[in-house]
């Protein structure tokens, strides 16, 4: 591999002193699973790696009344075992535990997902469903960016020199809600999303309308998407196969994937319709309080 | 210049390790090439084949996606710290009684895997062996015989404590 420094800085400020003018020459390290092997094959070529799992705000899990904090540097295995992610954001939870072998879960972060910027990150879409915001700090301060305006092109974010991520915001779990991120993959492990799909649902007191629903999409852009106007269209709809049919419709309008090794477009446009129906459906059956049988692997 | 070496200081398989590093160099590269714990094996280098896999302060890694210099007051587990002084592990033996292994390259890895998820699952089913050592290529045995081999290894825990 490259030769490069190395730094561990323990507190944010120390470690946004680093990064400040070093104009893309210095890379943060957080589980690493993208990042070493960009090193070793010369995709990226730093002259400084500075880990950034030392400092305590990355390592925030946190639930209060105003919404659950989460690290940009917390591990998918922390995640997928946290009681309140699993219960009240479990679209998050299901894509941390397809995330690569248990190997990659140890390590890998959902904010080196959402910093490594690639089309098919299987978190990404989990977070648009949940309505995460992104904070971010650097040399001028720390501003926020709601998930779905992050990725600006595959492997491109809005990151500005010497800023990194700090933690995902999300506002707190309400009343009859639930949430789902599921991919299609030719294996059951081990391979990188064809389409992926993350939905929230929240019902009314009677669990019978649906208030409001949010769609994320994965592998069928050349970012996550935020397939707005098919959740938007399930608002005041009855929480029934028809209202589902009709969104998960309006999904597959929204997605404009290419031809690649993978599938071809008019395929993973089929499946954008077949997967945001299951999803939907799973998120409901969550809202209702039900549990849902997810195949291990999927 | 090249970047200087640093001291690092581990627990590696219970005895206190320190070695000199450059940033570079992966745990795998460390263990390997400057500690002479050749057990963990390099298949791929980057991620996908398990081969290398340790436990870092008790969760399975590829060390081969580790830096070496990120270990720095780490509790690390290899291949060579599986067997007690006297005989093998009952991952081990059930391995050699299955007839789990061909050329052997993937079986570090696997063993150390599986010692991980009979740590935290003593009865797994057989899906959830299989999914749990997704991370874990094996290019000759095709796989069954691992996965009897952790059900028999699995068995084995349950005569003892039972
Ligand atoms: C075998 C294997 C299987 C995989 N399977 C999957 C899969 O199924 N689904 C999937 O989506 N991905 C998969 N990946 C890709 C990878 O594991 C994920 O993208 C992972 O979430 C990256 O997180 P990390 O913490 O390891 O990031 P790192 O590798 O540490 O960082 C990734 C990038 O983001 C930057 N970065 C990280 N954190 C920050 C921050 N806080 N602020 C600013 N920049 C930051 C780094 O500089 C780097 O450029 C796989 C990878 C491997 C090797
Ligand atoms: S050598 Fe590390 S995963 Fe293959
Ligand atoms: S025994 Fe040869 S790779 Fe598994």
């Amino acid at each position: 591999m490259r030769d490069f420094e190395y730094a561990a800085p323990a507190s944010l400020d120390e470690a946004i002193e680093l990064f400040t003018g070093k104009n893309g020459s210095a890379k943060a390290l957080a589980g690493g699973t993208d990042l070493i092997d960009h090193v070793r094959t010369g995709r990226l070529s730093p002259d400084l790696i500075v880990d950034i799992k030392k400092i305590s705000e990355l390592n925030i899990l946190e639930n209060s009344s105003s919404g659950f904090r989460l690290g940009a540097a917390v591990s998918c295995n922390r995640i997928y075992r946290d009681e309140t992610i699993v219960s009240e954001y479990s679209a998050l939870a299901d894509s941390c535990r397809i995330i690569g072998g248990v190997q990659i879960q140890s390590r890998a972060s959902v904010g080196g997902n959402l910093c490594n910027s690639g089309p098919a990150a299987d978190t990404t879409p989990a977070l648009i469903a949940l309505e995460a915001t992104c904070v971010i700090a650097g040399p001028n301060g720390t501003r926020e960016v709601a998930v779905e305006d992050f990725c600006t092109a595959p492997g491109q974010n809005v990151l500005q020199s010497g800023e990194i991520l700090v933690e995902l915001k999300f506002p707190p779990r309400q009343e009859n809600s639930g949430s789902h991120y599921r991919r299609f993959i030719p294996r059951y492990e081990m391979d990188i999303a064809v389409v992926g799909v993350g939905a929230s649902v929240v019902l009314d007191s009677d669990r019978e309308t649906i208030v409001s629903a949010r769609i994320g999409l994965g592998a069928v852009a050349p970012t996550p998407l935020f397939a707005e106007s098919a959740g938007d269209l399930l608002a005041g709809m009855p929480a029934n196969d028809d209202s589902i049919a009709q969104a998960a419709l309006e999904a597959q309008a929204a997605a404009k994937p290419i031809d690649d090794m993978r599938g071809t477009k008019e395929f993973r446009v089929h499946v954008t319709r077949v997967l945001t129906e299951r999803v939907l459906k799973a998120a409901v059956a969550r809202a209702k309080g039900e549990s849902v049988e997810v195949a291990i692997g999927h | 210049m090249m970047a200087k070496k640093r001291v690092v200081t581990t627990s590696i398989n219970g005895t206190e390790t320190e070695f000199l590093c450059e940033p570079r160099q992966t745990l795998l590269e460390v263990l390997r090439d400057v500690l002479d714990l050749t057990g963990s094996k390099e298949g791929c280098s980057n991620g996908n084949c398990g081969a290398c896999t340790v436990l870092l302060n008790g969760d399975p890694v590829d060390s081969c996606l580790v830096l070496a210099v990120e270990c720095e007051g780490a509790d690390i587990e290899t291949i060579e710290g599986v067997a007690p002084t006297d005989g093998l592990h009952r991952i081990q033996d059930a391995f050699l009684e299955c007839a789990a292994l061909q050329c052997g390259i993937c079986t570090p890895g696997f063993i150390m895997s599986a010692k991980s998820l009979l740590q935290q699952n003593p009865s797994p089913s057989e899906d959830e062996i299989r999914f749990y050592l997704a991370g874990n290529l094996c290019r000759c045995t095709g796989y069954d015989k691992i996965v009897r081999a952790v059900q028999e290894a699995a068995k084995a825990k349950e005569e003892v404590t039972a």
